[in-house]
């Protein structure tokens, strides 16, 4: 067969036709925010990719917690690969962030208690994605990636209640993010659950490509050491 | 309880006489420390009084560089020579090591800050002589020590070890700097002492936590 249609490619293909209608939804159909204008529509983007790296530190933790109790590759391919992406969607919603942030609340960052924790989580994971690289041998970079994944996560709620408590001391100049809840429209809503959807796909599309990808990198390094043991 | 408690005072005894047979480490990570302050005084370049205002700032700021140095330097000593193996070739168990290791961090950076914070009394225009602000640092400095010596043990065996010690270690002590700067502010009469009700209990939740986890983590650390 010429192509060759595994589940993979169909998931890509519907993450795709997904993406193109997302966007079709968030340009043509959504309305116009009555206060913030045509800014507001980054919201479909910055609410799906926030809450997709959430998903993927947790993913992070327990494979990582996997990885230190079982030691097989398989934990540590997930583990890796989900704090890539994570990194990825966490930089995203930074960059999301900060320009909703400029029109609306007239600056583009304040060290509000979200995007405080959101920035100490990027800083975490990068550190996660370094260590990984920095470390003697592949086996120890799993072993230090994964105490770097539980340690981080363990430390996430300090850190949110840290700068709420620190904020409540210094009030914030600013109002709060984002109107209420209840105050959004059923369209958005709408629109917005099918982003959601959507970036649920493309982040599960990835993080299954980038484990495969990493498998195949283990398997290739394995070959390669059976060669090189080989020819001794 | 002495059966566990001996090994960790032997640890902290061999680190002591170490560094009383050698005493580099003190010696640069305090005289490091100072130049810092000495800095912030020029690039801030501000009045006496508006100066202690930022005085909590400028003391955790320089705590945690000179903490950082000092956990460097003290790692590096130990794996230059097969120490750390050394070490844990010993028939003791893991926990018994890393609470040694913690515990002689603890020591040297609270001698370093002792010897520190009436410079920067000084300097800054604050007074030091409080119990909350000791209190304060010993809480703070504990949370350090935790954290900074397991990641620490895993910095020293990377590829560019200075470096990914800070990188690892700053993100995740973050809570600690907050609650120590703020409580600090406290101790010294810049904000209210009642916030102290608050920094406090966040700087024992953490060490707690740490004081758990770390020592668990640290025996799959070294482990070959």
């Amino acid at each position: 067969m010429l192509v060759n249609l595994n589940t993979r490619t169909i998931l890509l293909g519907v993450v795709g036709l997904m993406m193109i209608a997302d966007l079709w939804l968030i340009f043509q159909v959504a309305p116009t925010d009555a206060v913030l204008g045509n800014v507001q529509r980054v919201f479909y983007f910055h609410v799906p990719v926030a809450i997709m790296s959430f998903l993927a530190f947790f993913i992070v933790f327990v494979a990582s917690i996997g990885y230190l109790v079982r030691r097989t590759p398989g934990w540590d391919q997930v583990a890796y690969s989900a704090a890539e992406v994570g990194v990825l969607f966490v930089s995203l919603a930074l960059i999301t962030g900060v320009i909703w942030a400029k029109p609306v609340w007239n600056t583009w960052w304040t060290f509000e208690p979200r995007l405080t924790t959101t920035l100490i989580l990027w800083f975490i994971y990068v550190a996660y994605l370094m260590i990984g690289y920095a470390a003697p041998s592949r086996e120890k970079g799993a072993l230090y990636s994964a105490v770097v994944g539980i340690i981080g996560f363990i430390d996430v709620p300090i850190v949110y209640y840290s700068v709420v408590w620190w904020r409540s001391i210094h009030p914030p100049q600013m109002i709060g993010p984002m109107a209420e809840e209840g105050a959004i429209e059923s369209g958005m809503m709408r629109i917005l659950l099918f982003s959601l959807v959507t970036f649920l796909l493309l982040f599960a599309y990835l993080v299954w490509q980038r484990s495969s990808l990493r498998r195949a990198e283990d398997q290739f390094r394995a070959i390669r050491l059976q060669l090189r043991r080989a020819s001794i | 309880m002495s059966e566990f408690l001996a090994p960790v005072l032997v640890v902290v005894w061999k680190d002591i006489l170490l560094e009383w047979r050698s005493r580099d480490l003190v010696i640069s990570v305090l005289v490091f420390g100072l130049l810092i302050a000495v800095m912030f005084n020029f690039a801030l370049n501000l009045a006496p009084q508006s100066l202690t205002a930022l005085s909590p700032g400028i003391l955790w700021v320089t705590f945690t560089f000179a903490g950082t140095l000092a956990m460097n330097r003290a790692f590096v000593r130990d794996s230059e020579q097969g120490g750390l193996e050394g070490l844990l070739l010993a028939p003791v168990s893991r926990d018994a090591i890393f609470l040694g290791k913690a515990l002689s961090t603890l020591l040297f950076m609270l001698l370093i800050e002792l010897l520190l914070l009436p410079v920067f009394g000084v300097f800054l225009n604050f007074s030091v002589l409080s119990w909350s602000l000791i209190v304060t640092v010993v809480l703070a400095t504990l949370g350090f020590a935790l954290v900074g010596t397991l990641f620490s043990v895993i910095a020293v065996q990377t590829r560019s070890r200075e470096i990914m010690l800070p990188i690892l270690f700053f993100p995740v002590v973050l809570p600690v700097i907050i609650g120590a700067v703020e409580a600090s502010a406290a101790s010294i009469g810049i904000e209210p002492s009642e916030a102290l009700t608050r920094w406090w209990p966040l700087l024992g939740i953490f060490d707690a936590l740490f004081l758990v986890v770390c020592p668990w983590v640290f025996g799959i650390v070294v482990e070959e």
